[in-house]
């Protein structure tokens, strides 16, 4: 059974951010680490401007990944995962790709893809295909041959398997998938958006407020990108909750 | 009811273990199959609920070739196959929602159902209520003990109204007072409705408390059956009875014999 976390706990958890970050600017007290007093209303003003394209940018770029990795991902981690000689055939591949960083691929996309928004959205989408792809597929075939029976001799046909037993089987699967690697897809965001695009949270830290030395302004963008990844995380465990209630009983 | 003719089924590398075997089961008749293990008892019950194909032969049930699973055949196996996700409502109510998603097309679902969310509604319900789970509707199978998601099992294969139900070895996971509990209420249904059963078990007293016939099995190839007439169908209260206690020791001689004979080969 997984642990639920509650809206309080995440009160608390960003109560305790700030204090920390009060605390560490005061000890620093250099202007690489300004206030949170000073910056919280410094972004609270630049999301309804410029922060806020950048933060459109950025969030519909992960989306986009997220979106082409799962319709990838899921069928082809459902195909493996119930047709084990295929599994055999494949899996070892998967195991040595897995474990590789695939940023690491950033220059080869660029070159071959030309530095575009779907170079940087294709990036993405590798790194999340391979985590759901494993997810999915170890959840596939943890489905026993029991369950599928016994809902076959319901009448169940190739559709109806996939409509009551492998879709949510899998749905939480994916959703987890995501949640855990939606930090990384928001990392790798922030080093693909340094290079040739003119909106993008990485572009804004980077370029246009690190570079220039304007601080208080590059923590706003820093803190739009903490807020992608915080936004993204609980609303994909938002979904969870509601899709696998049975992995939550008290 | 059920009709197999000339039979023949094997696994590859072990050789047949069906060959030219003919056995026929009238309706309403309660059956159960014991042998020992690796007999091919689950087998015959997968190729009677069309899991399996036969390599040769023929088996029919209602005077229809089965190559398929066939929509008013229910099946209860020993691991409840409950989906995890889904509450003990809407698992019993699994297979009518999977009706309604093909419509009675006479392959999925027989032809000539009504269709009608409330009075599914019903049934669901009073079958809950018939295996004592009702109040455990909202729960999830992982918070139920064994015999409760057997009975949750029983339920989901009822509300379909079969003419027919095979179950494999369906009560070997629980404890002896649950067992014979649930016994008594397949007794029940049998008296009651002249439910056609068929019940794998290697419980040598379940195969005689649920079946009024008695297929035997032996290792090795099967070809002519060994059936063994049984009246003591449901006599679980008397199971310390002599006549009881022979019934059971004739059939475990008819199992070890069995066994005999494939040593001999």
């Amino acid at each position: 059974m997984k642990k639920k976390t509650t809206l309080l706990s995440t009160l608390g958890g960003c109560v305790m951010i700030f204090c920390l970050w009060q605390l560490l600017s005061l000890a620093v007290n250099r202007p690489i680490l300004p206030s949170p007093v000073q910056v919280v209303p410094l972004f609270v003003v630049n999301m309804t401007g410029e922060l806020g394209l950048h933060f459109l940018a950025s969030t519909a770029r992960v989306l986009a990944a997220v979106l082409v990795a799962t319709v990838f991902a899921a069928p082809l981690g459902l195909a493996l995962g119930q047709l084990p000689r295929l599994d055999r055939v494949i899996s070892p591949l998967i195991a040595i790709i897995y474990p590789i960083p695939k940023i690491i691929f950033l220059p080869v996309i660029y070159v071959l893809m030309g530095i575009t928004d779907l170079s940087k959205i294709t990036l993405i989408a590798i790194i999340i295909f391979f985590q759901i792809l494993v997810v999915v597929r170890d959840e596939a075939a943890g489905l026993r041959q029991e369950l599928i029976l016994s809902v076959k001799s319901l009448g169940a046909g190739r559709r109806a398997l996939f409509k009551y037993v492998y879709l949510p089987a899998s749905l939480p699967a994916v959703l987890t998938a995501l949640r855990v690697s939606v930090g990384t897809a928001v990392a790798v965001l922030f080093i693909a958006e340094q290079s040739l695009t003119s909106y993008g949270l990485g572009y804004y830290i980077v370029i246009e407020t690190y570079q220039v030395l304007l601080y208080p302004e590059m923590y706003t963008g820093i803190m739009g990108m903490g807020l992608l990844g915080v936004l993204l995380y609980f609303s994909i465990y938002s979904i969870e909750l509601k899709v696998g209630k049975h992995l939550f009983i008290e | 009811m059920i009709k197999v003719t000339n039979l023949r089924f094997g696994y590859g590398e072990r050789g047949d273990i069906f060959d030219d075997f003919s056995v026929s089961m009238k309706k309403g008749e309660a059956w159960t199959i014991i042998g020992p293990s690796g007999c091919g008892k689950t087998t015959l019950l997968f190729l009677i609920a069309g899991l399996n194909t036969p390599a040769g032969g023929m088996i029919s049930v209602g005077g229809q070739k089965i190559h398929r699973p066939r929509p008013r055949t229910g099946l209860v196996l020993q691991d409840h196959g409950l989906l995890p996700w889904a509450t003990i409502f809407d698992n019993v109510r699994l297979g009518l929602e999977i009706r309604h998603f093909y419509g009675p097309d006479g392959k999925h679902s027989p032809a000539d159902i009504e269709l009608d969310q409330k009075r599914d509604r019903e049934r669901v319900a009073y079958w809950l209520d018939r295996l004592n789970i009702s109040n455990l509707q909202e729960m999830y199978p992982a918070q139920l003990s064994r015999g409760q998601r057997q009975r949750a099992a029983i339920a989901r294969t009822l509300v379909m109204e079969p003419d027919m139900l095979l179950m494999d070895e369906p009560f070997s996971a629980l404890d002896a007072p649950i067992r014979e509990e649930l016994q008594k209420v397949m007794n029940g249904f049998h008296r009651e409705e002249g439910l056609t059963s068929l019940t794998v078990t290697h419980d040598i007293e379940e195969a005689v408390v649920l079946g009024e016939k008695i297929l035997v099995l032996q290792q090795g190839c099967n070809v002519r059956p060994l059936i063994v007439d049984n009246h003591l169908l449901g006599e679980i209260d008397r199971k310390s009875d002599p006549e009881f206690v022979n019934r059971c020791s004739e059939l475990r001689r008819l199992i070890a014999g069995a066994g005999e004979r494939e040593g001999g080969r």
